[in-house]
């Protein structure tokens, strides 16, 4: 005959109670494992749908995701020049703030070039980008419906396509426009602007007397034309043919003045030692407090419940009961109450974690770890209430 | 051979100038089929003494044999399994009834069956001949709390008796019912000696049911004062 539900079925009202609460709580731990893991897919989304070898970066810079990295466009014929790249393409990252239907709508713009890579992984509505300009591919995270428009910089940019869940290292939705249309977006000023830069030019030329007219004119159109030109991008990413030794290629790179080719792996490291690390830590302290918690709830339950069996214990014993039907019965209730808290919070994270603002990732091994870890803590929290039953004397079932 | 033998028992509780003397040089016998009632009143030491011949409670001094085999002799015998001696040889009847209350009328007998090692079918089958035999057999699926006092005291009869022991002991057991029950209780108790051939011993200092004892200990500040045989 097995006690421990006997007594659950007969007090199920308070346990079920019980189990929900502590599943609550379970639910909790899930989703900061959830969460835990979301901030590296988040981190590593753009690196894994790029899938590029190199990422060739502003000298003395941790790359674009982790500060700010501008390098000329032009930099790519250079890199396609050397021995073992397969193809490289310029890419450009920009996270953009703006007011949509009366709300803040923040998302990150990336622009490529539409005969390069690193453009949308995957098209689940709509289509890619064809035109060169003003046409948009937006996270369906954006929520953004097909043939929508959005005002960016100067232009109005309609939606071709949605792509799945591309975000930033930070979790904002990703978008992708070209790379001349980010590069507008993010570099391009207006005609007020531009006017006044020139006029500031012209100015200042003006005052170099040695100069003659022509050579003024000359120098003012040149210096307005860089001062204008928007052919700069973050990074240029490149993939490298079959057999090629990375580290010769990033040694080459390096030999250049002015540039850094990170490998994909360091940008990981970067990305996830350095940018997530401390969320990452916070997240696990977190995680670690709430199993504390959840180890103390579970310990008091299990005591209080043997409290309340004293005298039954106490009868048991004085019947002659071995020990191990007493352990049997407490240990038992403090794994089933685990597996059934564990279950309802499974089930709600299961039914939760996609309305979630934040991606959560449910990996297998965290989840089956976790069962393994609150297993562990039923056993050791029912030490308590075990450890109190042995000491209870048979004698305690006698008298009023 | 005697169920019980009781032999200059002596329980001193503490030590030094705080040292209680519960029970001295008890000395008594009782027979297979006997139901003999120790009487005190509270405090006199009749439940110290039921709690040593019960293996409960180790005696200070003195020797006590159940069923031929000396338990305690100056001391619990060393290598004795009290469990498993309370289990096989002793029944235990309670002043509240003390069934397990998750647990329904027979499951409250077949659990007493199932700790001495026998199947769930073979103390299911036991359990309900037993229940039955005590005018339980509607009441096997209730819970302790649907059953009436009376009711309640016969399953924990009926747990006691499961194991076929050869000396029950009972800690009060009419204190918590009316006249009408303790004495069915008592009525039943006496037949069961007889049926069983099984030796009860009933603490109680309830004067109402003296009747029907084979003998009656009294009981006064640790001491056995007198012994009263019914003359049946």
């Amino acid at each position: 005959m097995n006690l421990a539900i006997r007594d659950i079925r007969y007090h199920r009202g308070r346990f079920i109670l019980t189990s929900v609460g502590l599943g609550l709580l379970l639910g909790v731990v899930m989703s900061m494992g959830g969460i835990y893991r979301g901030l590296f897919a988040d981190a590593l989304a753009v690196l894994n749908a790029n899938k590029a070898d190199i990422w060739v970066v502003q000298q003395d810079t941790n790359g674009p995701f982790a500060e700010t990295s501008r390098i000329p466009e032009d930099i790519k014929y250079r890199i396609k020049a050397v021995p073992g790249v397969a193809e490289a393409s310029p890419l450009s990252f920009q996270t953009l703030q703006i007011d949509r239907k009366g709300k803040p709508f923040r998302f990150f713009l990336i622009g490529y070039e539409l005969n390069g890579f690193g453009g949308p992984p995957v098209i689940i509505a709509g289509r890619n980008i064809r035109q060169k300009h003003y046409e948009m591919v937006a996270a369906k995270a954006m929520k953004m419906e097909l043939g929508e428009k959005i005002h960016l910089g100067l232009h109005d940019y309609t939606v071709v396509g949605i792509t799945g869940k591309m975000v930033s290292s930070s979790g904002d939705p990703a978008a992708y426009v070209s790379l001349s249309d980010a590069q507008d977006i993010q570099f391009k000023k207006d005609n007020n602007a531009i006017r006044n830069d020139r006029e500031r030019i012209g100015a200042n030329v003006d005052r170099i007397p040695s100069l003659s007219q022509p050579q003024a004119k000359y120098l003012k159109q040149n210096i307005a034309d860089i001062a204008e030109s928007t052919h700069t991008v973050n990074t240029v990413v490149a993939r490298l043919a079959p057999g090629t030794s990375l580290h010769e290629v990033q040694e080459r790179i390096k030999r250049w003045n002015h540039f850094r080719a990170i490998s994909d792996e360091e940008m990981r490291q970067i990305l996830t030692k350095g940018m997530i690390e401390k969320a990452r830590m916070q997240l696990g302290l977190f995680r670690i407090i709430l199993l504390v918690i959840s180890a103390v709830i579970i310990s008091l339950i299990i005591y209080t419940s043997t409290l309340d069996k004293i005298r039954v214990i106490a009868t048991l014993k004085l019947i002659g009961s071995q020990n191990r039907v007493i352990i049997g019965m407490i240990l038992q209730q403090s794994l089933l109450m685990g597996v059934i808290a564990y279950a309802m919070g499974y089930t709600l994270i299961l039914l939760t974690y996609e309305k979630f603002p934040r991606r959560i990732v449910l990996e297998a091994f965290d989840l089956q770890a976790l069962f393994v870890i609150v297993m562990v803590i039923c056993m050791i929290s029912s030490f308590v209430g075990i450890r109190k039953a042995l000491k209870v004397e048979p004698a305690e079932a006698l008298g009023g | 051979m005697y169920a019980i033998e009781v032999d200059k028992v002596t329980k001193i509780y503490g030590k030094g100038e705080t040292a209680v003397t519960a029970i001295s040089d008890a000395t008594f016998q009782v027979n297979p089929g006997e139901l003999v009632a120790i009487l005190g009143p509270s405090g006199s030491g009749k439940t110290t003494l039921l709690t040593a011949i019960g293996l409960i409670n180790e005696p200070t001094h003195g020797k006590v044999i159940i069923d031929g085999a000396t338990v305690a002799d100056e001391g619990w015998v060393r290598g004795l399994d009290l469990k498993r001696l309370r289990r096989e040889k002793l029944g235990f009847i309670f002043q509240h009834h003390n069934l397990i209350p998750f647990l329904s009328a027979i499951e409250n007998v077949m659990i007493a069956l199932e700790i001495n090692h026998l199947t769930s079918s073979e103390a299911k089958s036991r359990a309900t001949e037993l229940l039955k035999s005590l005018n339980l057999g509607h009441r096997l699926n209730n819970y302790p709390t649907a059953l009436s006092g009376g009711e309640a005291q016969r399953v924990a009869i009926a747990r006691a008796l499961a194991n076929k022991p050869k000396v029950i002991l009972a800690d009060e057991p009419t204190a918590a019912l009316d006249t009408e029950n303790g004495k069915n209780v008592m009525s039943l108790l006496k037949s069961l000696a007889v049926e069983n051939n099984s030796a009860i011993l009933v603490v109680t200092h309830d004067h109402r049911m003296v009747e029907g004892f084979d003998r009656i200990f009294d009981v006064r500040d640790g001491k056995i004062v007198g012994e009263q045989n019914s003359g049946n």
